[in-house]
């Protein structure tokens, strides 16, 4: 043991040395990853910097000489006010249906496209799924207003013609959940979908072939070869997507909700936005901003560990 | 050999009813997902009344082309829309500039702290700073109300810098090291080997890149204020999410009038959808390139 063990130091020294020769030599590779590199600590790095502004009563026009350290005040006012609950409720449940519906619905797009035997319908499937994926938040989110206008909206002009009042939907919390589940369902699902697609794909066809001969039907090889086969896959994405749970869109509820729907559709982030940005009180938006990066950090280290131990597929 | 072929043969009963109804089923998803595109493409040439009273379901009524004469006579709209080419443009370049020279670096086992400077860039993924410190970090650096702030400041995004990466660690050592023998440096073996050779790595990138660029919102919305600068989707969000056509514009609405409120916000849509819808064919052709070689990896 200790023979091995003097060769292996000795050879680490080398590689130091070697290491640094290899450097001089390669200057150029450093040359080229300096741009990027800046660009992480300017961009990307610099700010995490700015949270310790989550421990001032800070102003902005003063900055940090100008504004009184309170340690983790900013923390207790928010995790104590009146606004806590509303808010991390309203993210939870959010993300519960983002889970609940559109989770599944990819995966079983996914498996419908690919038994498709049909290639032109197929195709067409992906294509029109895919595609409200290239269309922006603004848009989407005009398209929603304009459709559940109560006066001119199609919703409410079908709503009318079947008998029913127009319904005034973005207005009235009750309805704020269902119109975002709905909206990033049609947006994401056709994308969300491409990565069950592709592991579909990989599936060996010789396994569904085999199958066959022992005379097995569509609906059998989809429940004991195609399920089975895509379980890393769903395990490690779902995983995942609790990992993110706190993160929810926040850009697309910026341009939905009012504050009458505040009650469902005020979430962690857009919290922290109004803080900061209409109410100016920057050190408080931060802390609640850093609250929720925390924890999701947190989430998503738990859940890659979970999805190393369950599927052998981690992201790191 | 004559058992096999009878089997692919003979399709029973059940399996073509299974076969039609998966058939039935794709034409139902694509009309669901296809509609609200379509709606709005069939209401931005019909005339108002026929829009607000619920005729145009599923087809062109009255057909007129007001619609589009009235947005595109919108002050501001061709200005927002020169700013996002602009901004897509010059930003999907500096993008490339900085994503693949970076990508090339961390492809490289020579590169001595290789792990370390990977693991600085993947963990922006999992965690960042948050919108007020980001947003307080251009205005420390001077550059809010800036075009330098949206195009220098989102030069570079960690999932496509991890998928130029991981194109580039596909290409042969063998080319890499003949050319090191042949004396060529590493900018030689950049631009004159792996560039060239990365083709469609560059153009999926390239794609995701332009495709966020144009779509952009938050960033620009925030951090520009001067109305000339603006792109098209900060521009869009007062005309079409603010803007909601109300009880009284349908009021206005007579037999006569050639547009409306609505229909004009119809017609801008379309307007600011079409680059996508056309170079979306392409983008898809890539989009699954680029998510394979990614990967769920990350």
């Amino acid at each position: 043991m200790q023979k091995l063990g003097k060769p292996e130091g000795e050879k680490k020294g080398h590689t130091i040395k070697s290491g640094i020769k290899s450097m001089g030599k390669n200057y150029q590779l450093y040359l080229l990853l300096l741009p990027g590199l800046l660009w992480f600590l300017a961009f990307a790095y610099r700010p995490m910097a700015g949270l310790r502004i989550a421990f001032y009563d800070y102003n902005i026009f003063r900055g940090f000489d100008g504004s009184t350290f309170v340690g983790m005040k900013n923390f207790v006012d928010f995790l104590t006010g009146r606004d806590f609950l509303r808010v991390f409720k309203n993210t939870l449940m959010i993300s519960f249906w983002q889970i609940v519906v559109c989770f599944p619905v990819p995966i079983l797009l996914a498996i419908c496209v690919t038994e498709m035997k049909n290639k032109a319908i197929s195709k067409l499937t992906q294509t029109a799924t895919l595609l409200p994926h290239f269309i922006s938040v603004v848009v989407v989110c005009g398209m929603v207003v304009n459709f559940l206008s109560p006066s001119t909206g199609i919703i409410n002009l079908i709503l009318t013609k079947l008998g029913f009042e127009p319904v005034y939907f973005m207005v009235q919390p009750q309805y704020f959940r269902g119109i975002y589940t709905g909206m990033t369902l049609w947006q994401n699902a056709g994308f969300n979908a491409l990565v069950f697609i592709a592991a579909i794909m990989g599936i060996d066809p010789q396994l569904y072939e085999a199958a066959t001969v022992d005379g097995a039907g569509r609906f059998q090889k989809i429940r004991h070869i195609t399920i089975p086969a895509i379980m890393p896959t769903v395990v490690t994405m779902f995983v995942l997507n609790v990992g993110k749970m706190v993160k929810v869109g926040y850009e697309a509820i910026l341009l939905l909700y009012q504050p009458s729907t505040y009650a469902t559709a005020d979430v962690i982030a857009t919290y922290s936005y109004r803080l900061g940005f209409e109410n100016g009180n920057y050190g408080l938006a931060t802390a609640v901003g850093m609250f929720e990066a925390v924890i999701a950090l947190v989430l998503v280290t738990l859940s890659n560990w979970i999805s190393r131990k369950l599927t052998d597929t981690a992201l790191w | 050999m004559k058992r096999k072929k009878e089997q692919g043969r003979v399709i029973g009963t059940g399996e073509r009813i299974f076969n039609g109804g998966m058939a039935v089923l794709g034409i139902l998803i694509s009309i669901v997902a296809l509609y609200p595109i379509f709606y709005v493409l069939i209401a931005s040439f019909s005339r108002p009344l026929y829009v607000e009273n619920g005729s145009v379901m599923f087809t062109v009524k009255g057909f007129t082309l007001e619609s589009y004469r009235q947005a595109a006579a919108k002050p501001g709209i061709w200005l927002a829309y020169a700013n996002t080419i602009f901004y897509t443009v010059a930003g999907v370049a500096v993008n490339m500039a900085f994503t693949t020279t970076m990508a090339y670096a961390l492809s490289k086992k020579k590169l001595v702290f290789r792990k370390f400077f990977t693991l600085l860039t993947i963990f922006t993924m999992w965690f960042n700073a948050g919108i007020i410190p980001t947003y307080l970090n251009f205005r420390d650096f001077g550059l809010l109300d800036t075009r330098t702030a949206i195009i220098l400041g989102f030069a570079v995004n960690t999932y496509n810098l991890i998928i130029m990466k991981s194109f580039f660690e596909q290409v042969p050592y063998e080319l890499e090291e003949a050319a090191f023998i042949d004396g060529a440096d590493h900018f030689t073996i950049f631009f004159k080997i792996y560039l060239p050779l990365s083709k469609p790595a560059l153009a999926t990138v390239g794609l995701f890149y332009a495709v966020n660029r144009w779509n952009g919102y938050f960033w620009p919305m925030q951090l520009l204020n001067d109305e000339t600068k603006v792109p098209l989707q900060v521009h869009l969000k007062k005309m079409i999410v603010d803007r909601v056509a109300n009880a009284a514009d349908a009021a206005l609405v007579t037999p006569d009038s050639l547009s409306s409120p609505t229909t004009i916000i119809y017609a801008m849509i379309i307007i600011a959808i079409i680059p996508m819808l056309v170079v979306f064919p392409f983008v898809q052709k890539y989009f699954k390139t680029g998510l394979t070689v990614g990967g769920v990896k990350g």
